[in-house]
Formats: structure tokens, C-alpha cells, sequence
């Protein structure tokens, strides 16, 4: 099994990427579980058809009941297992603790038993890595490869670095890598360009650049992926190559953070900063 | 040699700290709160905090220590404490009956960003606070100072809620007392009361946590200071805070809330803290100072003078809290004592400030360190480098003072191991000659002990 965390910037589109490239996996015959890492509990919304899912951190409010694992996990598109952690409202308690407790409770429950057969795990983490609750899917033993979602954005940019950082630290403590930068176009200029450069520099590759298409935004408005809502559209293909080349990915390193200047200083050379 | 592994060689700590001169805010928040009458302390964290807190506030005062908890489960702390607080509220006020519940929060409460203020005006709001009855509230995380921090900001959350101003002046003054015993709240009321100065002790928790024994168990002993009292506080002429780390926070808010003057002394342990005292209270008071106090501070000035022999040039080693402390090594340092090593863990930037005054000119060889390095590692190396003649602090100290062979007074929170401290006081003159005899005896037993046969005194 693999086990796969994405991470990025908020609003990037990490939750929308991840679930179109878990339906061109899932149509590629793999078995998928995702398990949504966002207090707003929307990472599997497009698989699921809708928000209907109880979290596993509802299960603690009702404390005392036997949790089973059919509680919490539901089968969406193409039996994928989707699992949301779930969180307090905004404004109290603590959503990182929330992710710990929830992923811990899972493994206690056997999500990961050999009988499911999962070969791959995905990890749809909450926009930035704000405390250790939030990197508790790169700590050891559970995610294996990072892929942080991007665009040619100054900000995005910088919250990819910043994410690399982390995952620096715990990379070398553990086994975590990064498997590749997705990128997510906004169309901005030189983007393609841009990001292929940042991720040389960062010591990894883009693995693959996804387009920017409306056909997403009316999938997810129908809420479905756009496999599943419209498979011959070119979109779809965009995710099932995107699959396809985390599928056949062996690249997987530590990486190698910019400093601030290098940063601002590949804005310029590319035309963004002008 | 239970401290064996201790060596001379001191090194440059940025992190570690072994073996702490300090504990948690939560203690002092229970214990300044336990100085208020009806008053039931409530923990707003997990079940360990408060039974830890608990305990150690009950090995100390031998008296049993009553707080409830928050309780808080996995659950809690992911969606905040609120539910439970709020439930926890309702429960003691119909079981327990306190009048008034003082919570603090805890490390995890903190950490998780739950607002007491909120949850208590909420529980306000919905009703959950029977007529006549109060909630009182602070912010005690522990990795923030320490049990004196606690205290302070308890104190603080007490005259926060309950002084109000009216028209009507009062001719009576505040005394907000620092971290001393119980019998040093019962003296601080004596001394007053000689000087003939009406005054309100807040906190005071004589009677409280000294009780006698009656066969029957009182929730809520007799003592701690009354809603009305507090409620005139308000109204006083002006407050004086004893020590600057546990009573200046409740001071200024007294100020700011009632416009009732302020003015910080010292905890009046030993002659000129004590002068310093008795003259702030006679001139708020517009009092003169009878010539019973007078006498008292002679007796305490003969027995420096007939025992002088035996304390100069003595070095002490010294640890405990700032506000309790630096009267007494200014008390050892009147009596040519020399106050060589001190540290002590609860942070404050006055305090390098006030040891230097003292000691700058009358001691230039002491060493001393304040905050979280300032533990009792480090006091325990610098007494291998070059050893002292006494320890003065809390329990703590008797390892040293056992691997080391040196004499030990106790002083300061938390002492578990011996009694006395709880009803003899070591403030104020009398409490000045208490210090003297602790001192005395056990230098003087080291000497019986240990001197050659041709040199045993019979008349010391």
C-alpha cells in the first residue's frame, strides 16, 4: 500500500485534485481510501455525491458507544473508502488534537487491516501546516509521499517552500518524502515554466501540470468528479494522466527548501514580478 | 548520595532545568482562592492537574485541600472545554454549594484556547449561577512563570470581580497579602490590628487551611475574607500589596477598577522589610506606631545582637520564590550572614535588580539566577564548588543538605516534610526571631555534633 499525503496552500485545490486523481485511480482498477484532514470535513464531498458522512470525531461526542468502523467509513465513486476526521466548530477546542485523536482511532480500529486490500491511502490535509496536529499524516509510520498542489501564485509558491520545510524535518527523522509538485494552473504567465524550475530547485519534478478548465467547476457544482460526470471530456484526461503519473512515480527525495531571496528572485526572472 | 551525579562543573543550560525551584500556576490560584471564604476552586482541565495540585497544596498545609475539575476527555479537548464547564458549574453549585467558584484554567485548556471569560459569562447568562452566588475566573497556564503567577493572577480575577466603588469613603485599608502561611495571614491581622488600622487582608487564609480540629468536617472552614469585605474593598483609602510578584497585578487592577491608591512593600520578613511595613500601614492609616510594635522590634533587634557571634560571616545558600526571599537575605545580609548562592525559578526582571541592591556592596562574591535555569541543580554545583554553612528553603533542599552535611532550616512552599510552618509565623518581628531560632538551632546543633570533644560548648 501506498500511502499518500497532499498538501498546499488553501483554496489551491488540493480536496478537488485529490478526489479527480482518486477517480482516475479507481478507474484504473486500484483500490482507494481517503481520509479528509479538514476540520470542514469536504475532502470527500465529490466522491460521495454530497456532504453525508458521520466524522470520526463525532463518534468522541457520543463517547461510550462502541465505535465500529462502518460508523465512519463510507464507499463513494468506484468503492473508493472515504473517512473524514471531522473538527470542532471554528473559533474552539483544537483541530490539529482533533487530527491525531482521529487518525489514531482509526488505526486502533483497523481502517488499514490486510483485508481491505487498500493500495492506496490518501491524505487531504487542511491548507497550511499551522501545528503538529496538522503534520500528524507525514509523522512516522504513516504517509510515505507528499505531493504539494501549486500555482504559478506568489503565495502558492511560498506555502509550497514553507510545506517543504516541514516535510524536511520530519524526512529526516522518518521515512516521508516528496514525490512532486502538481500543478494547478491558474493561468498565470510562464506558469508551466515557473513551476518545472521551482520543483528543479526544490529537488523534485512537476509530475504533472492540470489545466484550467470550467469543466471542474460544473462537476463539482453537480458534485461529482469530472470522471465520473463527464469521462470522455479532455479534463478527464488531464486527471487520469495525472493518476497515471502517480501510478508510475519512483522519484521520491528530500527536499531542499529556497531561501525568501531565491524565491522572489525565480518570480522575477519569470515575468510575474514585473 | 542520592544527588551523587552532581558535579561542580557547571555548564550553559538554554533548555534544560533539573529539579525546578517552582511548580504550577494552578497551585497558587487554588491557594490564593482557598483564602476567600465559601470558596470552592475549580480546575478547568484533566482530572491530573487538579488531584496533583491538590495533593501538593495538602502535603503542605496537612489540611485536606477540596477543588473539582473540568474533567476533560480526549473529546474536550478537540472541541473545547465549554460543555463540560458549563455542566461542571451546575453540579457544584447544587451539590457543594459553594459561594463562590474560583476556576483556573490549565495547561490544556490554555493550549486548546478555551475562554473562561466566555464560557463563564455565557453560564451567567443562561442561568446556571443561582442568585447571590459568583464565578470567578484566571488564566493560569503553567509554562507561563509559576505557582507565584498563579497566585498573582487568581488574585488579580478576585479584585477583578468583587471591590466596587461607592460614595461612601471608607477609613479602612487593603492588604493584599503575597504567598505566606496561614499563620502569617493570622499575624499580618495582628499587627494591624495593634496599630489600630481597620484593614481588609485579602487574601486570608487562616482559619482555612490551620482549622482545629472540631470531630466534624466543614466544607467551608470559618475563614477567608467575606463577600462584603471584598465588595468594600472598593471604598478603602489605600492598598498595600506585600511583595511585588504576587499582589502588584491585583493592586493595579484595584486602581484602575475603584481609583483606590496603591502602594508595594515587601512580605515583612525580618527587621527592615518589617519597619518598611509597619510604616506604610501607620501612614495609610494616619496612625502612630504604639509602643507595643516598638518593643516587639527590640526584642527581635537583642537576639541579632546576643547570638551575632553565630551568624557572621555564616554563608547561606538560599532558594524559594522572589517575593519571600529577597526579605530575607536583605534580613540574613542586617545580620552579617552572608547570602552566597541564590535562585530562584519564578521569572521577573526586578529580580537581578533587587539582589544587586542588597547584595552588591555587603556580598560582591553571591551568585545569583533567577528563572527557569535557576533550579536546584544549579544551586547544588555551586555549593560543590565552594560549601555554605546553611540552606534556607523549601523541602526540596534536604537532599542537598544530606549528601553535603549541611544545615538545613526550612522555608518557603513547599515544606512536606515537617510542621510548624502553618502556625507560627515568620513575618513581622515575632516571626523575625521565629526565622532566628530555626537558624540558630541548626547551626548550632551542626556545631554540637560536630565539634572536637575540647571544644563542646555547654553555654551557647
Amino acid at each position: 500500500m501506498r500511502k499518500i499525503a497532499i498538501y498546499g496552500k488553501g483554496g489551491i485545490g488540493k480536496s478537488t485534485t485529490t478526489q479527480n486523481t482518486v477517480a482516475g485511480l479507481v478507474e484504473a482498477g486500484k483500490n482507494v481510501k481517503v481520509v479528509g484532514c479538514d476540520p470542514k470535513a469536504d475532502s470527500t464531498r465529490l466522491l460521495l455525491g454530497g456532504l453525508a458522512q458521520k466524522t470520526v470525531l463525532d463518534t468522541l461526542r457520543s463517547e461510550g458507544e462502541d465505535v465500529e468502523l462502518d460508523d465512519i467509513v463510507k464507499e463513494g465513486y468506484g468503492g473508493v473508502r472515504c473517512v473524514e476526521s471531522g473538527g470542532p466548530e471554528p473559533g474552539v477546542g483544537c483541530a490539529g488534537r482533533g487530527i491525531i485523536t482521529s487518525i489514531n482511532l482509526l488505526e486502533q480500529l483497523g481502517a488499514w487491516d490486510e483485508k481491505y486490500k487498500i493500495d492506496y491511502t490518501f491524505y487531504d490535509v487542511l491548507g497550511d501546516v499551522v501545528c503538529g496536529g496538522f503534520a500528524m499524516p507525514i509523522r512516522e509510520g504513516k504517509a510515505q509521499e507528499i505531493y504539494i498542489v501549486v500555482s504559478g501564485e506568489m503565495m502558492a509558491m511560498y506555502a509550497a517552500n514553507n510545506i517543504c520545510k516541514g516535510v524536511k524535518k520530519y524526512a529526516e527523522a522518518g521515512g516521508v518524502r516528496l514525490g512532486g509538485l502538481i500543478c494547478n494552473s491558474r493561468n498565470v504567465d510562464n506558469e508551466r515554466e515557473m513551476i518545472v524550475e521551482l520543483a528543479r530547485q526544490l529537488g523534485t519534478k512537476m509530475i504533472h501540470f492540470v489545466p484550467r478548465d470550467n469543466m471542474v467547476q460544473r462537476a463539482e457544482i453537480n458534485r461529482k468528479t469530472v470522471i465520473e460526470y463527464d469521462p470522455t471530456h479532455p479534463q478527464a484526461d488531464e486527471y487520469r494522466a495525472l493518476a497515471k503519473a502517480i501510478d508510475e512515480n519512483d522519484t521520491f527525495v528530500i527536499p531542499t527548501p529556497l531561501e525568501i531571496e531565491t524565491l522572489e528572485q525565480l518570480l522575477i526572472d519569470f515575468g510575474i514580478a514585473n | 548520595m542520592l544527588l551523587r551525579h552532581t558535579t561542580d562543573k557547571v555548564k550553559e543550560r538554554k533548555a534544560l532545568t533539573v529539579n525546578p525551584a517552582k511548580t504550577c500556576q494552578p497551585i497558587g490560584a487554588m491557594y490564593a482562592a482557598l483564602g476567600i471564604h465559601g470558596c470552592l476552586p475549580h480546575s478547568h482541565g484533566s482530572q491530573g492537574c487538579c488531584s496533583y495540585h491538590r495533593s501538593a497544596l495538602t502535603k503542605h498545609y496537612k489540611e485536606p485541600v477540596m477543588a473539582s475539575t473540568s474533567s476533560f476527555t480526549e473529546g474536550s479537548s478537540v472541541f473545547g472545554g465549554q460543555a463540560n464547564l458549563m455542566t461542571a458549574i451546575e453540579n457544584i453549585f447544587a451539590i457543594y454549594e459553594p459561594e463562590i467558584i474560583a476556576v483556573h484554567s490549565t495547561c490544556l485548556s490554555e493550549t486548546i484556547g478555551d475562554d473562561l471569560g466566555q464560557i463563564v459569562a455565557k453560564a451567567r447568562d443562561e442561568g446556571k449561577v443561582p442568585f447571590g452566588k459568583h464565578i470567578i475566573q484566571a488564566s493560569t497556564p503553567s509554562y507561563v512563570g509559576s505557582h507565584v503567577t498563579g497566585y498573582a493572577n487568581m488574585l488579580e480575577g478576585i479584585v477583578r470581580y468583587f471591590p466596587e466603588k461607592t460614595d461612601e469613603k471608607k477609613r479602612q485599608i487593603n492588604l493584599l497579602a503575597g504567598w505566606v502561611e496561614p499563620s502569617d495571614m493570622r499575624e499580618l491581622k495582628r499587627l494591624a490590628g495593634l496599630l489600630k488600622v481597620k484593614s481588609v487582608l485579602l487574601p486570608d487564609t487562616s482559619d482555612v487551611l490551620d482549622t482545629p480540629m472540631t470531630g466534624s468536617y466543614e466544607m467551608y472552614p470559618k475563614g477567608g475574607t467575606t463577600i462584603p469585605d471584598m465588595i468594600s474593598m472598593g471604598d478603602s483609602m489605600k492598598t498595600i500589596g506585600l511583595g511585588d510578584w504576587g499582589t502588584r497585578k491585583a493592586a493595579v487592577m484595584l486602581d484602575n477598577k475603584c481609583k483606590v491608591p496603591f502602594e508595594i512593600v515587601d512580605i515583612p520578613v525580618g527587621l527592615r522589610a518589617t519597619d518598611r511595613f509597619i510604616q506604610a500601614l501607620a501612614k495609610a492609616g494616619k496612625v502612630s506606631i504604639p509602643d507595643s510594635l516598638t518593643d516587639e522590634r527590640g526584642r527581635l533587634v537583642d537576639v541579632i545582637t546576643d547570638m551575632h557571634q553565630y551568624l557572621y560571616g555564616k554563608r547561606v545558600a538560599i532558594y524559594g520564590d522572589p517575593d519571600n526571599i529577597i526579605p530575607l537575605i536583605e534580613f540574613l545580609t542586617d545580620m552579617d550572614m552572608k547570602p552566597v548562592y541564590i535562585v530562584s525559578g519564578t521569572p521577573g526582571k526586578n529580580f537581578d535588580k533587587r539582589i544587586e541592591e542588597i547584595l552588591s556592596e555587603r556580598v560582591p562574591e553571591a551568585k545569583y539566577k533567577n528563572g527557569p535555569q535557576a533550579d536546584m541543580l544549579l544551586m547544588h554545583q555551586w555549593i560543590k564548588q565552594e560549601p555554605v554553612d546553611l540552606i534556607i528553603g523549601n523541602t526540596y533542599g534536604k537532599y542537598i543538605s544530606r549528601d553535603e552535611n549541611i544545615p538545613f532550616v526550612r522555608m518557603g512552599f513547599p515544606i512536606l516534610d515537617r510542621v510548624g510552618h502553618s502556625y507560627f509565623p515568620t513575618v513581622g518581628y515575632m516571626g523575625g526571631i521565629r526565622i532566628l531560632e530555626k537558624i540558630l538551632g541548626a547551626i548550632m546543633d551542626y556545631q554540637d555534633a560536630t565539634s572536637p570533644e575540647e571544644s563542646f560548648e555547654l553555654t551557647m
